[in-house]
This record gives structure tokens, sequence and C-alpha cells, in this order.
């Protein structure tokens, strides 16, 4: 039988599976087709093997380990190849190629153009030492990219990570900057993408997360450094973007075959031309476009069966994805989105970073995502694929096939990873070691802890922490009284939790339910607020504030009412307004039709009855009168409540009313465990009614009364003293550190009466009264809180987030159809 | 099936919520995973409040006047509350949230 002429197009790992079929399966005896091969590459190499470029970037392996064909096995069996050059044109009429050095007819093709890397059409994208990471030219020039010089690579997925790790393995200064806020969202859940990050930070990259690039900027042709919305700059003499790739479609779209995503094939791998099959990354199949080698291996063998006349189909399988990112162990396996009635099962060792997590359905195992041990994977991927019935082993079905019939999770074992040297109690300066010392001397219980160390005996705060370590310590001997845990999702207290996130620094959320063990994935409406703010207080520079761990009125910067409408609250700076801001008030409440205009408690005016998607608007128009936010609905600063002083009263002794503005000017925009409410009354005749406040000042002739603890709500307490102080400035400064302390240390949702009652007024005095280098030492942190959060929400808002105030669509039109 | 594209996935933030507006009343669009939504009345059996302004956590929301908690799968109240809200097939498609509107033109002309 004649010869018939088959062109391929791409040497990849694809097409190279082809060939591998036609020209070793005997292709000459069993199917009766001789094939003329034809291999266009516009690379210039034959078929090497993709997937290892990483290890020859970060030197374990060569160019040479990693080719699959070599020059000897092409011309062994007969294949003609055009290496180096990219076909121009596919002629389906004439049945001819068109490349450079000459046009080749064929009776079959085999379309095998793979992707190509998606550049990001930055300002100053074709700029030298701009590249992708694809092939092996672009890992030549990372190669060359040496010690000590700074990479900057764009994008967070797998490929992105492998180059940033290459780079950082050959001694370069690596930031990975990613938009999303977690690496390799689309295979890892936030946990485990955590667990990831800091395993490549403990490798030296830098990894910035919701970070969007703006623009590259370049010196002499040459990039010089990415440019990021804030205006932020990240120098580097290199820049990889590696933000995902798209099949290549031109040359098929040319020609006029039916091209979606990628170019159209059926399940024989038979484009909408029968002469013409394609294979690969630039196919799509079935709405579905691929990545993964083994679907790609399975196409191969299908096309190869197709042109050698045989029955074949290809078949989409459900996938796993076993991941070695640059050391770290990562599994994950079939689906974790859609569907209903899916329940999750979350194992977590903190002490030995795995994290593992399994998605259930109708007795049967849907999903698992792993990190850190990842031995059980075939073993979950195994159960995914045949469906099996879990039911029975569901209690133990985490712990894998060897271990049936094991314990739970260890809640002791976040405070177990401590070292030795970790901070336990920060009052006195005791660490875990000398805890564990005092322990094992025969210290056997809370009360000879503190006698001998003196550790929980000062604040107590950290007293859940000490019984955890008499626990781990003591084991059985040990009997703990338990202290609440802050929901279902932990077994650790408020107070636990805060010295871990500090003594432990976690940054992030998913740092926190990782590293304390959470039981579910990723918390509840009781502790997500907790914890956010909690991170807030604690790293304002590093951690980034989550609206979708805020409860309602925080997120939307408004008070919730009954009916699902809103009230709104200005500030107004110590009570004082004048007609501008009245007359701006008025307006908007004609403006938005607000049914009630109500005077507070608190020196201010409330506007009642706002629809959700008016608040911007309305913030808009306040803001333009100079209005800023009252943060009437929030866990932070609400009044400052004055009378007027020495200004106008006769009784007056001091400027009350300047105070109470200098006050709530530092104070505004801070978050706290609770709301704080403030008073300055002029004289002890107390018109601000200050005795009642969260603090309260009171002005004498002498300076100023401060008082703290009081309440006026559900419990009526009148404050305590906590000082005199002579001038304003002091007053300041007590006041601010007093806050700061509160903001460190308080369990979220307690009033400053109620914190003062389980700390002592007397330890809060002896930290911002009597220790003025401590005070000092808050008030700097207060305001480097401050210098984040010191900003009108309201304008923020309504500059930039419009949308999530209104419907996401409107289906009131359709409906009437 | 009726399924109509309401918008993008990203258009809801991550475990937050979004509303769609219909003549049987607003559904609340959830968006409880990168790449997860569930639709289900955006109103509370309870006192009416608006769901889609609660706290989403696992695959449940927390209204946000009282904290009854509902599971996003059956739509059931969790815990000691007694009560269901209905829910809406929903699906994601190359980033697009496509909702099945069939229940909902049902409950309209009904």
């Amino acid at each position: 039988m004649s010869k018939q002429k088959l062109v391929i197009i791409g040497a990849g790992m694809a097409t190279g599976r082809v060939l591998e079929h036609l020209t070793d399966s005997g292709a000459d005896g069993d199917s009766g087709v001789d094939w003329d091969i034809t291999l266009f590459n516009a690379e210039p190499r034959g078929n090497y093997n993709r997937i290892m470029l990483s290890p020859v970037l970060s030197g374990e392996k060569t160019y040479e380990d990693i080719i699959t064909h070599d020059e000897a096995w092409y011309v062994e069996r007969g294949v003609t190849c055009r290496f180096g050059e990219r076909v121009m044109q596919i002629d389906r009429e004439a049945k001819v190629v068109r490349a450079p050095n000459g046009d080749v007819p064929y009776d079959k093709l085999v379309l095998g153009t793979g992707s190509d890397p998606f550049i990001i059409p930055l300002p100053g994208h074709d700029l030298d030492g701009v590249i992708a990471y694809r092939d092996l030219e672009d890992t030549q020039k990372m190669m060359e990219t040496g010690a000590g010089k700074r990479v900057v690579v764009i994008g967070g997925g797998l490929l992105g990570l492998e180059a940033a790790a290459g780079m950082a393995a050959r001694g370069a200064e690596v930031t990975v900057v990613h938009i999303m806020g977690h690496l390799m969202e689309r295979q890892l859940d936030e946990a485990a993408s955590y667990l990831l990050k800091t395993s490549l930070e403990k490798k030296g990259i830098t990894i910035r997360l919701m970070a969007n690039s703006t623009a590259i900027l370049g010196e002499n042709g040459h990039v010089r450094a990415l440019q990021l919305d804030g205006g932020e700059e990240l120098p580097c003499d290199l820049l990889v973007m590696a933000v995902g790739i798209r099949p290549s479609v031109t040359l098929a779209k040319d020609a006029g075959l039916a091209v979606g995503r990628g170019v159209h094939v059926d399940d024989q791998l038979v484009t909408s031309d029968e002469d013409i099959l394609a294979v690969g990354e630039c196919v799509e199949h079935d709405g579905a476009v691929f990545g993964l080698v083994a679907p790609l291996y399975d196409q191969a063998k299908v096309a190869a069966q197709t042109l050698m006349g045989q029955q074949a189909v290809f078949m989409q399988k459900t996938l796993s994805t076993k991941l070695k990112v640059t050391g770290c162990d990562l599994f994950s396996a079939g689906d974790f989105a859609e569907g209903e009635g899916r329940e999750d099962i979350v194992f977590r060792d903190p002490a030995r970073g795995i994290y593992k997590r399994l998605v259930i359905e109708n007795d049967t195992l849907v999903g698992a995502v792993m990190y850190g041990d990842t031995a059980d994977g075939n073993w979950f991927f195994g159960l995914i694929k045949d469906g099996t019935d879990i039911a029975e082993m569901r209690e133990t079905l985490i712990f894998g096939p060897a271990f049936q019939g094991g314990s739970p999770a260890d809640p002791l074992s976040a405070v177990a990873a401590l070292p030795l040297d970790a901070e336990i109690c920060g009052c006195n300066g005791i660490c875990k070691g000398k805890i564990v010392e005092a322990i094992g001397a025969g210290s056997g219980d809370l009360a000879a802890v503190r006698a001998t160390t003196k550790a929980s005996a000062s604040c107590g705060t950290c007293t859940g922490l000490v019984e955890q370590l008499l626990e781990v310590t003591l084991g059985d001997d040990y009997a703990a009284p338990q202290s609440a845990a802050i929901c279902g999702c932990t077994d650790l207290s408020h107070e636990d939790v805060r010295l871990l996130i500090r003594t432990k620094e976690l940054k992030s959320q998913p740092a926190v339910w990782q590293e304390l063990g959470w039981t579910t994935p990723n918390g509840c409406h009781v502790c997500r607020p907790a914890v956010n703010f909690y991170l807030i207080a604690d790293w304002p520079v590093e951690y980034q504030d989550d609206p979708q761990s805020r409860f309602i009125n925080e997120r939307k910067h408004a008070n919730i009412q009954k009916d699902g409408t809103f009230s709104v609250v200005p500030r107004m700076w110590g009570g004082i307004t004048n007609a501008a801001e009245l007359r701006a008030i008025a307006d908007a409440a004609d403006k938005y039709n607000v049914p009630t205009v109500k005077v507070t408690g608190g020196q201010r005016i409330d506007l009642l009855g706002v629809k959700g998607e008016d608040l911007p608007a309305m913030w808009a128009d306040l803001g333009r009168a100079g209005l800023v936010s009252g943060h009437a609905y929030s866990k932070g600063l609400r009044t400052v409540k004055t009378c007027v002083g020495t200004d106008h009263c006769r009784f007056g002794t001091q400027d009350s009313t300047g105070l109470g503005i200098r006050l709530e000017r530092a104070l505004w925009g801070s978050w706290t465990p609770h709301k704080v409410k403030l008073g300055v009354s002029g004289c002890p005749r107390n018109c601000a009614e200050a005795t009642c406040k969260d603090i309260g000042i009171v002005c004498v002739d002498s300076g100023y009364q401060i008082g703290v603890g009081g309440a006026a709500g559900m419990d009526l307490k009148e404050i305590q003293r906590l000082t005199e102080v002579e001038t304003e400035e002091e007053a300041m400064d007590v006041i601010i550190a007093f806050v700061q302390l509160y903001r460190e240390q308080a369990k979220y949702l307690d009033r400053i009466y109620k914190w003062i009652d389980k700390v002592s007024l007397d330890w809060t005095r002896e930290r911002v009264v009597d220790d003025i280098e401590e005070r000092a030492a808050l008030v700097a942190r207060f305001e480097l809180s401050q210098s984040i959060y010191r900003r009108d929400p309201w304008a923020d808002e309504a500059k930039k987030a419009q949308a999530k105030y209104e419907p996401l669509a409107d289906l009131t039109l359709e409906a009437a159809e | 099936m009726n399924w109509l594209d309401i918008g993008a996935v990203d258009d809801i933030p991550l475990r937050g919520a979004r509303i769609v507006k219909t003549k049987a009343g607003c559904v609340a669009v959830f968006r409880t995973d990168v790449e997860e939504v569930f639709a289900a009345s955006n109103t509370c059996p309870h006192k009416a409040g608006p769901l889609a302004e609660g706290i989403v956590h696992g695959q449940k929301v927390t209204c946000p006047l009282h904290n009854w908690v509902f599971d996003l799968n059956t739509g059931q109240a969790q815990g000691a509350d007694e009560g269901r809200i209905d829910t809406y097939p929903v699906r994601i498609e190359t980033g697009r949230i496509l909702l099945d509107a069939t229940k909902l033109l049902a409950r309209q002309a009904a």
C-alpha cells in the first residue's frame, strides 16, 4: 500500500506520544498504514519533557537529562524534522502546510500547537528582561540571571512558584506577586496554601498576595522594577510572567477550523475537518481544556488509533494532582466546588505542618486536599473514583487506610509544638521552657506554677496556656479545669488564641486555623470576627482586614435596622457642628427620602431608614460637606461627648470641648474589642455624663481626673479613677495608652469594665500610669496602627466599593416575559 | 431548567453574598469557596433578616439580625432553631454564575 503523508505541527509531549504509538506499534504490519511523517516545531529542537524544566532551572538536572526523543530516535523512525520552523498557514483546500523553507502536502494532519503563555498587557511588558516561563529559552534566561540578582515573578500558580523556587535555589532574591488572596487558589484551599506560603518564605522567597501590578518600569530598554497599584516599586533585574496559558489556536483559527477556547475535537480527537486531528494543550474537548500530562497521553493514544483506523474513544476522567512544589508535598483530587449536601472533614497537625481535608457527599468521598503528608493520596483518590460507600469508616477516614479506630486530633498539639523559648506570660516575661522546668521540678498545678515562676500570676490571660502546659507535661496525671472555648471550631479560649497569635507570629486567618488546629474549614460567625480583630490589633501593618469576617454593620459601615434598611450617623467632633454640616445632612435626608431623623445620646444626628444601595451615594454627598463616618456601628471609637467647658460656661475649669475634639481626632477609626465611648466634662457638675462612659474625664482646677470602666448599657457602671494628671498632653497619652492596652489584651466583645474586672485596675495602672516607658511604647504602637486605620471608610467605600451595595442582577424584567 | 447568567463569580467576594432581585422576592447568591456558590431565599423565616448580609462560613450563613444559622445545601435552620429557606439550583460555568429560574418563575405565576 502506498505511503500516506502525515504532517505533525508541534513537537511536544502529546505529539511525541502520538509518534511513539504510530511508529512503535508496528504500523507497517498491523494497521496496514505506512506513514511518511514530517514533524514541524517552532522551537529549534525535538520533544523534551517540559514538566522537568523546573529541575533544570534549579540545577538538579541538565537539558540533556530531559530529552525524550533525540536526533537518532527521529532518524531511526524516518521522521523528517523541520525544527526551528514556524508553520505559517494550513491550506485545507490544497491539503498543504505552508512553512518558510517550503510547503509540505498532507493526507492527514495532526495539530499539537500547545499553548501560549498569557502575557498581561501591562505598560512595559515588551521591555528586555520581561519573560514568560514556557520553554527552554525562558529557562536559560532565568539561569543566566544568577546569584544576588533580583527577580520578580508575577503569578502564584504552580508555574510561577516553580520559577520562583528555582531562581531562589540559584541564589537570586525572589519576590512572587500574586493577585489573589492565596497561592495556587485553583488547586489548594487556603489552609494548604498557607502552609505552602510559609514553606516558600522559609526558602527566602517574598510572597506578596492581593497585589495588583500596574506597570513594568524600564531603564534603557531593560526592566527596572514592577510597580504595584499603591505606587510601590519592586526593583528587579528580571521579571517572569507566569500568570497562565492559553491554547494556541491561531493557526487552526486562520485555517477556518472550529475553535472555542481551544481547537474543537470530537471523541476521536478529530477537528471539524475530518483529515485534521488535534492533541494536547491546544485542544478543547466537551468544553474542557487540558494542562496536566495524563489526559494528554490518553489523547495521544486515541489520536494514534484513529489515524490507524481503529475504534477508540477519548474520555475525560476525574483527575488527581500530586504535586511537588519545591520540596513541599501537595495532593488534590476530585471536586470541591458545586453540588449540594456536602460535608468537610478537616485534620490539622500544627506540629508537623500537616493539613488534610476531605469532602464528603452522600456517604461517598468526592474531593481531597492534602499538604505535608500525601501518602494516603492514592487511597483517597481510589475512593473518589470508585464512589466507595464510606459510611462505615467515616469516623476514621481521614487517618487513612492504615489507621482505623484512631483517636481524634489532639487539641494540645498547638501548645506542644511551641518552642521552649516561646513567651507564655507576657507580664512577667516567662517562656515555655521555664514553666516546663518548674512543672518537672514538682509544680503540679496552676497555683504552684504561679508561685514558682510568676507565670499567669499578673493579668491571668495566659492561664489557659499554662494549664495546657501542665496537661502536656504531666499527661493524664493532670486534670485541667476547662476554660471556655471560643466556639465549636476550636478548644482554645480567646485568651489562648490571642497569646498564640503573638508567640507563633500568626498573621493571617488561614495561619490561625491551621496552626491552632481549627476543626472547620474557615471558622464560623462566632470566631471569625474575633480572630479578624485580634489579627488587626496585633499585626496592623501585615494583616489585611477581612470584611467577610465582620458583622454586617462593620462590613457596610452603617447600622442595620429591623427592616433591612440602615441608619447613617456622620461624625460630629466633640459634638460640635455648624450650619453647613447641618445643611448637608438636611439635604441628604431630603434627597434619599430619610423617614426618621433623630438626635442621638452621643451628640450627633442619626438618619434612619436608608436603603442599602443608597449608602455610597449618600456618603459621597455628606463627604463633600466634610462629614465623615461616625462609626456608630463599630466595635471601635464611637463618640466623645463634651460640655462647653471654659469657652462659654461660667463653671468650666478646662477646655473640655477642645480636649474632647483632640481625643476624638486621635482615636477615631481604631478598632477595639467592643465599642468605646468617651465623655469629657469641664467641671465636677459633669454635664457630659463622663462618669458612665468607657473612659470619662472630669476636668478640675488642678488638672484632669481620668476614670475608666463606666457603662450605661445592660450593666450600669460608674467609672473608677485610673489617675489624675496635670496637663492635657499627659491626659492624651494616658488615655491613648489605655486604649491600646485594651486593644492588645482584652477578649473580643468584652467592654472595658469587663476586661478590668479580669485583669484588675491596678494592673492597667502599672502599665499606663506608673511605667512611663511602657506608656510611650503603647502610644507608639497605637500610632502605628492608626497610620493605617485613621481614615474615613465612607470615602473609601463611596469611591471603590459601590458595586457591593447593589444587587448582582435584576431578574424582575426577565421574569415579566 | 431555565439557566440565567446572573453575573461573574468574582463579582461576589469570597465568603460573601450578593442579592438578585426577582418578582418572587430577593434571592441571595452566596460564594462559599473560590469556585462554589449557593442560591437561596434572602429572607430569614425568623424576623425577615437579609441573609445576604450575614457571615458566610463553611457552607452555611448566619443571619445578621439574630444569628440563626442555615445550611445552604438544604436551607434548613441549624441547632435549636426551626425553619427553612428555599434553595435554588445554581452553577458555575467558565467563571459565570448560572441560576435556574424555573422555580422562581413558577412561584410568580402561582
